[in-house]
């Protein structure tokens, strides 16, 4: 049980790359935090730091009440899941997970016992005296985690542990992962590309690009308000979809439609240029649109319909997803929006003549086909608005 | 691979040429010394009535016994020692960055490059000043330094293929840097530490020039140098069959070695440590 906290943390390495930059972040006692981020963010490195792997060039980093820049792993009393496991091969599943509690010096009863009741969580039981080389992904994969629980250390650390697995085992294990936290209720931080599992297991999900904190807050606050255009491209699934947009008093000019804006979202944007115009980058989700057809007069009232021409549709049983194309005359300048779109692949943003893809979320009901000219509805409350200067939200 | 006839025959043909390249000789002196010695230059490999009298001869000589109890020890001290320092020069030298690591790598390459010849004479005369003459310390100190070149290569090769992850799971599971060498990297090294003391093993064994030069008498002769100074029964008798019968015998135990540590060098000991 101990609270990590980073304060200030930097990692530079010799040849002058900063893989993580003036980072700081605190992590509660017992709660599940989630570092996430495209590959090369520096999350891994941030939780290596916090293992002891990696040394620590700038700032102070407390396990606890103690600062441990300076201790070993092993002084640490942290257990780690490695992303490839790294069980190890000569010794049985017994063996590997009371490992940690032999070199501690724990009498052989109490390793038994402890390593057993980890086994019978886990369910791994009948496979305690097999080797490694004999077990399936999901099994090793178990037998990585049983070895960071039988220790009871003040602090998990997972580095994605789960993106070894092929996908049904991992939502299976996400699961498992997710009980396993709750009920040992000790301090996790969890690294992970993947933000559905960012979404689902974090009590709160810091995330990170270029090794920069970008935000920090719980999912439904990064989904619903996403301090700036990398997190808001990057959490959500499908992506959100960003085009340019011009604000002329109350209304705001998106590339398919005219749309008004509630007063609440108005005031937040503040005023425009001298014309009261603005430029910016509006960002929708794909559930922020749907078919206008299925809708009531009521509905409708809070926001716009456009006709667009149906390029794809994606039929998931419970919802369907409308591909269509819009182009915008106007481009929009915006180093974020590029950087994002390499970062992240969330869809490219029309601009400057080109077409860009929109996907829009509809319900199963909806009757649109591959071709179709359809009445696609926006939901006006929920469009986000992004400085393009420098990708930062106006609206959260 | 051989999944038709046609390439069965030429495998077995081509197999059978080299076992039968590779073993004549071998055949040639065990035959040799189980022949009486009237029949030695009988020019056949089987000449009825085989005889153990040249092993009992041996077996009854100081000498043979003497130099076969120095072989043993000398090799077997030569091979812990190397593999030992092998093993944590080869750790260093796969796991750490550090100034001067290339230097120690062509340093080593270096050192394997020197023909033992162009240095006995020297040693010898070193030997003889400093009072290592004719020991086991004598013979022991060149082994290691002419086999500590292969085997920290073979061994650094070996320790590479280990997966870094399994030592900084050890370390944050509470092992000392040297704890997770022991306890997880060495276990898993140990074919090829196996293999690596094979190979010093054998050198140590067979070397002969050291073994000539550098010794004088049943201290620390070896075998190979003793088998030279083998004397017949009498003046005017060949020791062939004697020769022959020592020779098999030093033999036995490389074959012995190879045949044990082959079961420990097991293919794949770390299957399932990491995945893929």
């Amino acid at each position: 049980m101990a609270k990590i906290t980073f304060d200030g943390i930097t990692k530079r390495y010799p040849d002058g790359y900063e893989a993580v930059k003036d980072m700081s972040l605190e992590v509660q006692d017992g709660e599940f935090m989630i570092l996430v981020g495209p590959s090369g963010c520096g999350k891994s490195t941030a939780l290596r730091m916090v293992a002891g792997l990696e040394d620590i060039s700038e700032g102070e980093l407390t396990i606890g009440d103690e600062v441990v820049n300076q201790k070993a792993p092993r002084d640490r009393d942290i257990a780690m899941v490695f992303q490839n496991y790294a069980l190890y091969p000569h010794m049985t599943v017994r063996d590997n997970m009371g490992f940690a509690l032999k070199l501690h010096g724990t009498d052989k009863a109490e390793i038994n016992k402890r390593v057993e009741d980890a086994a019978k969580i886990l369910d791994l039981t009948e496979h305690l005296d097999r080797k490694p080389a004999n077990l399936s992904g999901g099994q090793r994969q178990r037998v990585a985690m049983g070895r960071a629980i039988v220790r009871d250390p003040s602090a998990y650390l997972m580095d994605e542990p789960l993106s070894n697995l092929d996908a049904k085992l991992r939502v299976q294990m996400r699961t498992e992962v997710s009980r396993i936290q709750n009920r040992t209720d000790t301090t996790t931080i969890y690294v992970t590309h993947d933000q559905t599992e960012a979404m689902t297991l974090g009590d709160r999900v810091a995330v990170m690009r270029a090794g920069v904190l970008q935000q920090v807050d719980t999912p439904m606050e990064l989904y619903n308000r996403p301090k700036n255009l990398f997190v808001a491209g990057f959490i959500g699934s499908p992506a959100m979809n960003f085009m340019p947009a011009t604000v002329e008093g109350d209304t705001v000019k998106l590339p398919m439609v005219d749309v008004r804006l509630p007063d609440e979202l108005r005031q937040r944007i503040g005023t425009g240029g001298e014309d009261g115009s603005r430029e910016l980058i509006a960002g929708i989700r794909p559930e922020n649109f749907d078919d206008a057809a299925l809708l009531g007069e009521d509905t409708l009232r809070r926001g716009a319909s456009f006709k667009a021409k149906i390029d794809l549709i994606e039929s998931m049983g419970s919802e369907i997803y409308a591909h269509f194309s819009v182009s915008s005359d106007k481009s929009i300048e915006s180093d974020e929006l590029r950087e994002l779109a390499e970062d992240s692949g969330a869809g490219e943003v029309p601009g400057g003549g080109q077409e860009g893809d929109i996907v829009a979320r509809l319900s199963a009901e909806s009757q649109v086909k591959k071709g179709d000219e359809a009445d696609i509805f926006i939901d006006a409350s929920h469009i986000q608005l992004f400085d393009p200067s420098d990708g930062s939200s106006l609206t959260a | 691979m051989a999944d038709t006839a046609r390439q069965r025959v030429l495998w077995g043909i081509g197999i059978l040429v080299v076992v039968f390249y590779a073993l004549i000789p071998v055949v040639w002196i065990a035959s040799l010394s189980v022949k009486p010695s009237d029949k030695l230059s009988d020019g056949k490999f089987f000449s009825g009535s085989p005889t153990f009298e040249n092993y009992e001869t041996i077996f009854k000589d100081d000498t043979f016994i003497a130099a076969l109890v120095n072989s043993i020890g000398i090799a077997l001290i030569a091979t812990l020692i190397s593999i030992g320092l092998a093993a944590m020069a080869a750790y260093a030298l796969s796991r750490l960055d550090f100034a001067g690591k290339t230097v120690i790598l062509s340093g080593a390459l270096a050192v394997a490059m020197f023909p033992p010849i162009s240095i006995v004479g020297s040693l010898f005369d070193m030997w003889r000043s400093i009072g290592l003459y004719d020991t086991w310390a004598g013979l022991i100190i060149p082994y290691m330094t002419f086999t500590l070149p292969l085997a920290i290569y073979t061994l650094s090769a070996f320790f590479r293929e280990i997966p870094w992850e399994l030592e900084q799971a050890a370390q944050v599971d509470g092992a000392t840097p040297f704890q997770a060498f022991r306890k997880v990297i060495v276990p898993l090294a140990a074919p090829g530490v196996f293999t690596a003391a094979i190979l010093v093993f054998i050198f140590a064994w067979n070397d002969f020039i050291f073994a000539n030069t550098l010794t004088s008498t049943d201290n620390a002769r070896t075998v190979p140098a003793a088998l030279a100074f083998f004397t017949g029964g009498s003046q005017f008798e060949q020791p062939i069959g004697a020769i022959s019968a020592a020779a098999v015998v030093v033999t036995i135990p490389i074959i012995v070695m190879v045949l044990v540590f082959q079961r420990r060098i097991v293919a794949g000991l770390t299957a399932g440590a990491v995945k893929g």
